[in-house]
């Protein structure tokens, strides 16, 4: 009781806080817009529950909008979405209540791998199928349909092979910009890079976390060329473009051009990160696509009709050079 | 010497310099400044010039500490402080204005500032205590700054507001001098005029303060309004390095940096007396810590416990009981020592 009046607290707070702040907010119902469900509909709607990680990148975005899309009325969804803020009890919840609504499949990208077997359980005995999107969990694997999502070591060497292809031959200092500490994109994207440049002379003299985000990109990226100076850097290798981005503020804060002087391999391609390779900041970017949406759509149908499906989906990525994201980057779609 | 050694400034001063000099040994390119067109550059340079928005938010956090209070809402303001000014810039169309940034930046702290009265409100008005008052703004605020890049990262290309952080004034980084500029103001008003002395007294008894005619209310509500709106400055240096609004990313943290900074520098979280040249150096100290962690390349999974590590050894260094501890232990070679806590410190530590 004590936590349900803090919550409404909070959320009058929350009110309060936007009214004030209306005069330039822009609501787009995109963060945490619901499409609460109408009813049962004739049975031809296919109402399906997403539990969303929160809106904490780009990427993230992207994926909700691919999702939504594709999970569409016109495609014959009746989507109710919800985005956690990264908190993983109130994703737990969101999805009990999914179960609860009674929805005929639930569609999760969870924010942590642990603590899903009890609400994995209670959705399998209510007969609802569930499909894991982008993140992947612990739980044992008949508790879930299907997995759809990206393969981040492939990703990361594809970055490394590119490197290697181009820098392999000549003695070549290259920094690391590592995404957060322990996350799994951080570490299959180091894993897959270092497999593809060893033997190569491509020498990682350091390697530091910038938590994926621009300032942390930019703060280390300052302390790298502090510490080895501009000329003792060749190559950096950032495991997202926003800390690419950050890299190459700071790159330029010291007198140097990204992309000539140092070079900067990313993954994501994310708009901004693909409008800088477009400028020649970047030098090479390996995609992490983010419009699942239909893929997961598909598997979803499949699942409820019955048809034997994959259990783990990859998403195809592709990699951009500089000449390839000039002609990719009018169509692309985030 | 002993006067200087009782100093309460001397242990934060002292770990800041060890700092410093175990860089300098370990890499020496640390303490080299050169000039480069007319501007100085180098790690220290860097330092001063990064630590702008953790010196503003612990700036206004030692004020609203000083009146017993909490303000955990810096963060939030700064995420949302950013988002108004870069959403502002990226809808005008014309982003290398200067009128443009301009309006910008006023609106940005304007908002910054109702926030900040907003938390004032709750804390002096309706009794709520500060820690939950403040954490409300903490939680919802973040989300709304969400709201206003519609859940984004908005990017702007604009000279004059990349200017705030990236700029050069008299050889000195723009970004150091605001704070600077913060630091003075905030040292003339609460130092040449009563108001320090009077935000001392709410913070070491309020009802007596009351009895003696001081009106705490409207004290205490200026601390958080304070607060809130150097949060918003702090907000925009964020916005102004990144060329972006990073709502997700902006500030996460800084209220519990900021409350580090203001307790290394000897405030102590009862309230009362309160040092803004001891916040000034526990930045400093927070921040080198940074670069140390990027300079000695310590592994990022190590760096939080290191951090931690070396904010215990400072924490513990700067203890009345250890400091009496170590004195009687070390016999006549730490004579120095034995003096004893100062008087300073018991005070701080009361």
């Amino acid at each position: 009781m004590m936590k349900k009046r803090f919550i409404s607290t909070i959320a009058i707070a929350g009110a309060a806080a936007m009214a004030l702040t209306a005069c330039s907010s822009d609501p787009e119902p995109g963060a945490s817009g619901s499409a609460a469900g109408g009813g049962g509909g004739d049975g031809e709607v296919i109402t399906v529950g997403f539990a969303q990680t929160g809106s904490e990148s780009g990427w993230r975005s992207a994926n909700t909008d691919s999702m939504k899309e594709a999970f569409s009325a016109e495609n014959g969804f009746d989507l109710i979405f919800n985005a956690a803020d990264n908190d993983t009890a109130a994703q737990i919840t969101a999805v009990r209540s999914f179960i609860n609504q009674g929805v005929d499949a639930i569609v999760i990208a969870p924010i942590v791998e642990d603590g899903w077997d009890d609400v994995l359980t209670e959705a399998k005995n209510a007969g609802i199928p569930v499909i894991l999107e982008d993140r992947t969990v612990s739980s044992p694997e008949d508790l879930y349909a299907a997995w759809v999502g990206l393969d981040f070591e492939k990703e990361g060497t594809m970055a490394g092979e590119w490197a290697a292809a181009e820098f392999g031959d000549t003695e070549t200092k290259m920094v690391v910009l590592e995404g957060t500490t322990g996350s799994a994109p951080a570490n299959d994207r180091a894993t897959g890079f270092d497999a593809a440049i060893e033997g190569t002379m491509i020498e990682k003299i350091d390697s530091q976390t910038g938590d994926f985000t621009r300032d942390g990109g930019k703060s280390v990226m300052e302390g790298f060329l502090q510490n080895y100076g501009v000329d003792g850097i060749d190559l950096v290798y950032a495991h997202n473009d926003d800390m690419a981005l950050g890299a190459i503020e700071a790159i330029e804060a010291a007198g140097a051009v990204p992309g000539e002087d140092i070079k900067i391999i990313s993954i994501d391609a994310v708009h901004d990160g693909m409008q800088a390779l477009v400028d020649g900041k970047i030098n090479y970017i390996v995609e992490c696509n983010p419009l699942l949406g239909e893929l997961a759509a598909g598997l979803v149908k499949d699942v409820l009709a019955g048809n034997d499906v994959e259990r783990t989906v990859y998403v195809e990525d592709q990699a951009f050079d500089q000449a390839a994201a000039e002609a990719a980057l009018p169509d692309r779609k985030y | 010497m002993n006067a200087l050694y009782k100093h309460r400034l001397f242990w934060p001063i002292a770990s800041l310099l060890a700092l410093i000099a175990i860089n300098a040994i370990a890499r020496p390119q640390f303490i080299k400044v050169t000039v480069r067109d007319g501007e100085l550059y180098g790690a220290l340079v860097t330092i001063l010039k990064d630590s702008a928005p953790l010196m503003l938010v612990a700036l206004g956090m030692t004020i609203v500490i000083a009146t017993r209070g909490i303000d955990l809402s810096v963060g939030a303001i700064m995420a949302v402080s950013g988002a108004v000014a870069l959403t502002i810039i990226d809808g005008s169309g014309s982003p290398d204005n200067l009128a443009t940034v301009l309006i910008a930046v006023v609106v940005a702290l304007l908002v910054a500032l109702i926030l900040g009265a907003w938390n004032g409100l709750l804390v002096t008005v309706l009794g709520i205590q500060p820690i939950v008052a403040t954490l409300v703004l903490m939680l919802a605020g973040r989300g709304a700054a969400l709201l206003i890049t519609g859940g984004e990262i908005t990017t702007v290309n604009s000279a004059p507001f990349k200017w705030m952080s990236g700029g050069y004034l008299v050889a000195l980084p723009v970004a150091f001098l605001i704070g600077l500029l913060a630091i003075t103001i905030m040292g003339l008003i609460e130092r040449r005029t009563a108001l320090g002395v009077l935000t001392e007294a709410v913070g070491i008894n309020p009802e007596a303060s009351r009895l003696a005619g001081v009106r705490a209310r409207g004290i205490i509500w200026g601390a958080y309004m304070v607060s809130g709106i150097l949060a918003g400055v702090a907000g925009l240096i964020y916005a102004s390095r990144i060329s972006a609004a990073d709502a997700n990313a902006a500030g996460v943290f800084i209220e519990l940096y900021a409350i580090l900074a203001v307790v290394l520098g000897g405030t102590s979280l009862n309230g009362g007396k309160f040092s803004i040249a001891g916040t000034v150096v526990g930045v400093f100290i927070i921040q080198t810590l940074d670069s140390t962690i990027l300079f000695l390349g310590i592994p990022s999974a190590q760096s939080p416990v290191f951090f931690g590590f070396v904010v215990a050894i400072v924490v513990v260094v700067q203890s009345p009981r250890v400091r009496t501890a170590l004195g009687s232990l070390g016999g006549r070679r730490r004579s120095r020592g034995t003096s004893g806590p100062s008087t300073d410190t018991v005070e701080v530590a009361r």
